[in-house]
């Protein structure tokens, strides 16, 4: 049986059991065997609880073991001098797997003639609809054979496995449902358990991200040093062809800078436009504009980000490359830094408007009434009043800001371009972390050589660099809006 | 103040005498121009902004709307039984299969026919091929092989022209530009307003971009299978991430003790809120198609990997949601004899259940738009073939959007700007529900 038809079986067996203790404890206490501890339902979602929790966790758990045990034995079943060769250790059981997968396809009288040789069983394979890139070893079939074998014996133990949890939990609850089990307490208990688990999927989620950066990424500073990666100029990873053991340079510093400078850009729209904006909102905006035009502000913020690189693409980058870059002779390029930066800002314009506007509308009301009622004008009290109160708040936002701007990905993959370079000159292609990680893990994917594992470096550089920035501009936030509550 | 304007700077505030004071300038017009110059530059700073935004409507939406207009030829195509069957096997298998030319060979045949070409006028037919897709050979074929009763009948077909004819009829390539320079040459053009005048060339409304998948040929590319792909994931992201995500913020809200823990778990979720998608979708490459080995390009995976990022946001909305849900009510029920959990399911949660769906809405809505970490997972693939379950490869709209925003021709970024159009609808139609919704059920306690 495959996992829906278990899932399936599952789902079918829990509600019978549901409808079987309700019915068990409404007649119980029909005949007078004492009075129920808990509303019938509680006892029915007793008996489903029992069926189905156990039988679900043995088939999450022998599923999640299910590909070691493959692996496991694939490895066993190869030969000394394959397993020796530990660089292409993953092609061989990727190899072996498509064999095995092969292997289910052919009928016996076939695999008799796979056996003695008469025909390959590569043509064979090609008969059923399953093109192999190359010939099939012999040693591939023998682990290939022990493959099906154990995954099918697999199969078979997950199936019994769980027919017989599903048996043991519903006749086990279902003896027990009595007028004064207390099934109230302990559905609930269950339900609490339940909810604990899925307030941590947030941890698991963070611990997921830091444990597979970190674990591939250490695989790649065990290919190139660390100090090589984030001291190195230079970024030419060459050709990252299947099994290729050359590596190129992986400097990480023109990247780094070509983030920074389009952040910087970014920023240089967005701070302004987007503080002065919010201040506008708060202070003098009548109401009627305020609800015309934040809502409109905010639509900038829901528009996905690949319709912002689109835009920079096709409209912003040839406008500033034949009305600014060439005339002044700086840069040929539609794809260039300026561009780049501009889209993001705008991009960036409504987080930064909306922090801000709730920052300066929370400064208390008795420091600008006050000022006001000195005879200072709104613009002196915004000016030295208000702003330099809400200064911090405004900070953590502007923060937040950077660290969207650096994570960002679809503008700078469509417009930043993709040569690595560190230049001053905004004209110039430049390309930031994120347009390497999409560049390096698009095309030919083998998780062995360092210019796909290189992506993984990156990633977690960038995890922690925003990271950072967020915890900064959260821990400041915070502290601000303490200070006034 | 005109008077304090008018008036010479002094040097000292203060005195009794009346006439002095007013003749005392505190730099009022000075200070005013200030109060007024402020007040520009944030009127000049939200008028920028919304600026920007009618910029990016504007530029996307003329670039795009020609797109749901198409340049359709028809045809009378003579199902000749000859030449699609010459062996007398009409199953749809025999159409599947033998040699392909043969139904360039009726298209070639029902084109003579139509522009009055000489049969042994070569050059004159290919001419006139030029104009038609290069797909339509196997439109034909497909369309014969689904319905092959057709076989021996006479029936106008809807032919695609090319994207370059489609350009030139939408005004896009103009016939005033040097023959060299144009795509289009002035012997087509003779062609092009031939059929215009006998009606088999016309603008039709253009359904292919809703339901063809990807294609090389821009005439016959299509957002249909990323709109599935796109519909698959947000199922996915629904069914698993608003479960986890009312009771994870249930726990959080309402039960949990204000400990280390809780605290880790709030300082959690706020930063996950914020780390870029991209990592997302490392994350989803290394566990997911690396670790547990699940197909790539697969719109579950996509819908896994979204799910994740969009959890935060509507644990986020659902804790508001019944923050907004006054004690009393929870007082009230636990008064009445309610454990805790039967008030929060049968109370407090209904009655923050609009909360919950805006924010959960909107959490979609950016998971709709998220393109980045698909990349990561090879939501990129050349689809062709409607997906029929989630495991099957699959785009998403924003990816298809992607890969047609690297294609150079002219009408690629047509359809490209049409697609996005297509998803702007999408997340407009689903924020306005949202708007509605809070609206329609919002308590103000």
């Amino acid at each position: 049986m495959g996992p829906l038809w278990l899932l399936a079986l599952i789902a079918g067996l829990s509600f019978f059991g549901f409808v079987l203790g309700r019915w068990k404890s409404v007649v119980l206490s029909g005949k007078g065997r004492g009075t129920l501890a808990a509303r019938p339902g509680y006892y029915g979602a007793y008996v489903l609880i029992w069926t189905a929790m156990p039988a679900l966790v043995i088939l999450v758990a022998l599923s999640i073991a299910k590909p070691f045990l493959i692996e496991h034995t694939v490895r066993a079943n190869l030969p000394a001098q394959v397993l020796a060769n530990s660089a292409q250790l993953s092609l061989e059981v990727s190899g072996v797997e498509q064999v095995a997968a092969g292997l289910k396809l052919v009928t016996p009288e076939e695999l008799e003639n796979i056996r003695i040789g008469v025909v390959s069983a590569r043509s064979v394979f090609a008969q059923h609809g399953l093109p192999l890139g190359g010939d099939v070893k012999p040693y591939q079939l023998i682990a290939a054979g022990a493959l099906n074998l154990v995954s099918d014996g697999l199969d078979t133990a997950v199936d019994a496995a769980v027919v017989a949890a599903l048996a043991f939990g519903l006749i086990f609850a279902f003896v027990r449902v009595k007028p004064r089990l207390r099934a109230r307490n302990l559905v609930e208990n269950t339900v609490l358990v339940l909810l604990i688990a899925a307030s941590s999927v947030a941890i698991l989620t963070t611990i997921g991200i830091v444990l597979s950066l970190l674990f591939q990424a250490l695989q790649f500073f065990s290919m190139v040093s660390p100090a090589s990666f984030y001291f190195g100029t230079v970024w030419d990873p060459r050709f990252a062809a299947a099994g290729s053991t050359e590596s190129g340079q992986f400097g990480f510093l023109p990247l780094f800078w070509g983030t920074l400078y389009i952040s910087f850009f970014a920023m240089v729209v967005a701070v302004p436009v987007g503080l002065f904006s919010a201040i506008y909102m708060a202070e003098y905006a009548t109401s009627k504009v305020r609800s015309v035009a934040k809502p409109l502000i905010e639509i900038l913020a829901g528009i996905p980000t690949i319709v912002y690189g689109f835009f920079a693409l096709t409209t912003v980058g040839p406008l500033i490359r034949d009305y600014i870059a060439m005339p002044l002779g700086l840069g040929t390029s539609g794809n260039n830094v300026l561009t780049a930066g501009l889209v993001m800002g705008i991009m960036i314009i409504p987080y930064v408007s909306s922090l801000s506007d709730d920052i300066i509308t929370a400064v208390p009301r008795s420091m600008r009434d006050g000022s006001l009622a000195l005879g200072a004008t709104r613009s002196e009290t915004m000016r030295l009043v208000t702003l330099p109160a809400a200064l911090p708040g405004v900070v953590g936002a502007i923060l937040l800001a950077v660290s969207r701007a650096i994570g960002e990905t679809m503008i700078v993959v469509l417009a930043a371009g993709v040569a690595a370079r560190a230049s001053l000159n905004p004209f110039a292609e430049m390309t930031t972390i994120t347009v390497k990680i999409v560049n390096q893990l698009t095309g030919d994917l083998e998780f062995t050589s360092p210019q796909t594992l290189v992506a993984f470096a990156l990633g977690i550089t960038l995890f922690v660099i925003t990271l950072g920035l967020n915890v900064l501009a959260l821990t400041i936030v915070r502290k601000y809006r303490e200070q006034y509550e | 103040m005109t008077e304090a304007a008018s008036s010479p700077p002094a040097s000292r505030i203060g005195g009794t005498d009346v006439r002095k004071i007013s003749k005392i300038d505190i730099g009022l017009k000075r200070r005013y121009a200030a109060e007024r110059r402020f007040r520009t530059y944030g009127l000049l700073a939200v008028t920028i902004a919304i600026c920007f935004l009618v910029a990016l409507f504007g530029s996307i939406v003329s670039r795009g709307y020609t797109a749901f207009q198409q340049t359709r030829i028809s045809m009378i195509v003579d199902f000749d039984p000859s030449i699609i069957a010459p062996n007398g096997d009409r199953s749809a298998a025999a159409v599947m299969s033998g040699n392909a030319f043969r139904f360039d060979d009726l298209i070639a045949a029902s084109l003579q026919k139509t522009l009055e070409i000489d049969p042994n006028d070569e050059d004159a037919l290919y001419d006139g091929l030029d104009l038609l897709s290069k797909g339509s050979a196997p439109m034909l074929r497909s369309m014969i092989a689904a319905d092959p009763s057709l076989i021996g009948t006479k029936r106008s077909v809807d032919f695609y022209a090319t994207g370059d004819v489609d350009a030139f009829i939408k005004g896009s390539i103009r016939a005033d530009i040097p023959e060299s320079q144009r795509l289009i040459k002035d012997k087509h053009i003779v062609l092009i307003e031939k059929l215009e005048k006998e009606g088999a060339l016309r603008l039709a409304f253009n359904t292919g971009l809703f339901t063809n998948g990807a294609s090389t040929r821009p005439e016959m590319a299509g957002v249909g299978v990323a709109l599935v792909g796109s519909l698959y994931m947000m199922l996915v992201v629904l069914v698993l991430s608003l479960p986890l995500g009312v009771a994870g913020s249930i726990y959080l809200e309402e039960f949990a003790p204000k400990n280390r823990w809780t605290d880790l778990i709030e300082v959690n979720i706020n930063n996950l809120a914020a780390v870029p998608s991209i990592v997302y979708g490392l994350l989803g490459l290394a566990v997911f198609i690396n670790f547990a080995h699940l197909p790539r390009s697969a719109s579950l995976v996509g819908g896994l990997v979204l799910t994740l990022t969009t959890l935060p946001t509507i644990i986020i909305a659902t804790r508001a949601a019944l923050k907004a849900v006054p004690p009393s009510i929870r007082e009230a029920g636990l008064g009445v004899g309610a454990s805790k959990m039967q008030t929060v399911f049968h109370h407090v949660l209904p009655l923050a259940m609009p909360g919950v769906l805006t924010g959960t809405i909107i959490g979609l809505a950016h998971a709709l738009g998220e393109t980045a970490p698909l990349l990561m997972i090879g939501m990129k693939a050349f689809v062709v073939e409607y997906p029929t379950t989630p495991f099957d490869p699959a785009t998403a709209l924003p990816t298809q959007i992607y890969m047609w925003a690297t294609e150079p021709e002219r009408a690629f970024t047509e359809r490209t700007s049409a697609a996005i159009i297509v998803l702007l609808a999408f997340l407009l139609a689903m924020n306005s529900l949202a708007i509605i919704l809070r609206r329609a059920f919002e308590r103000r306690w």
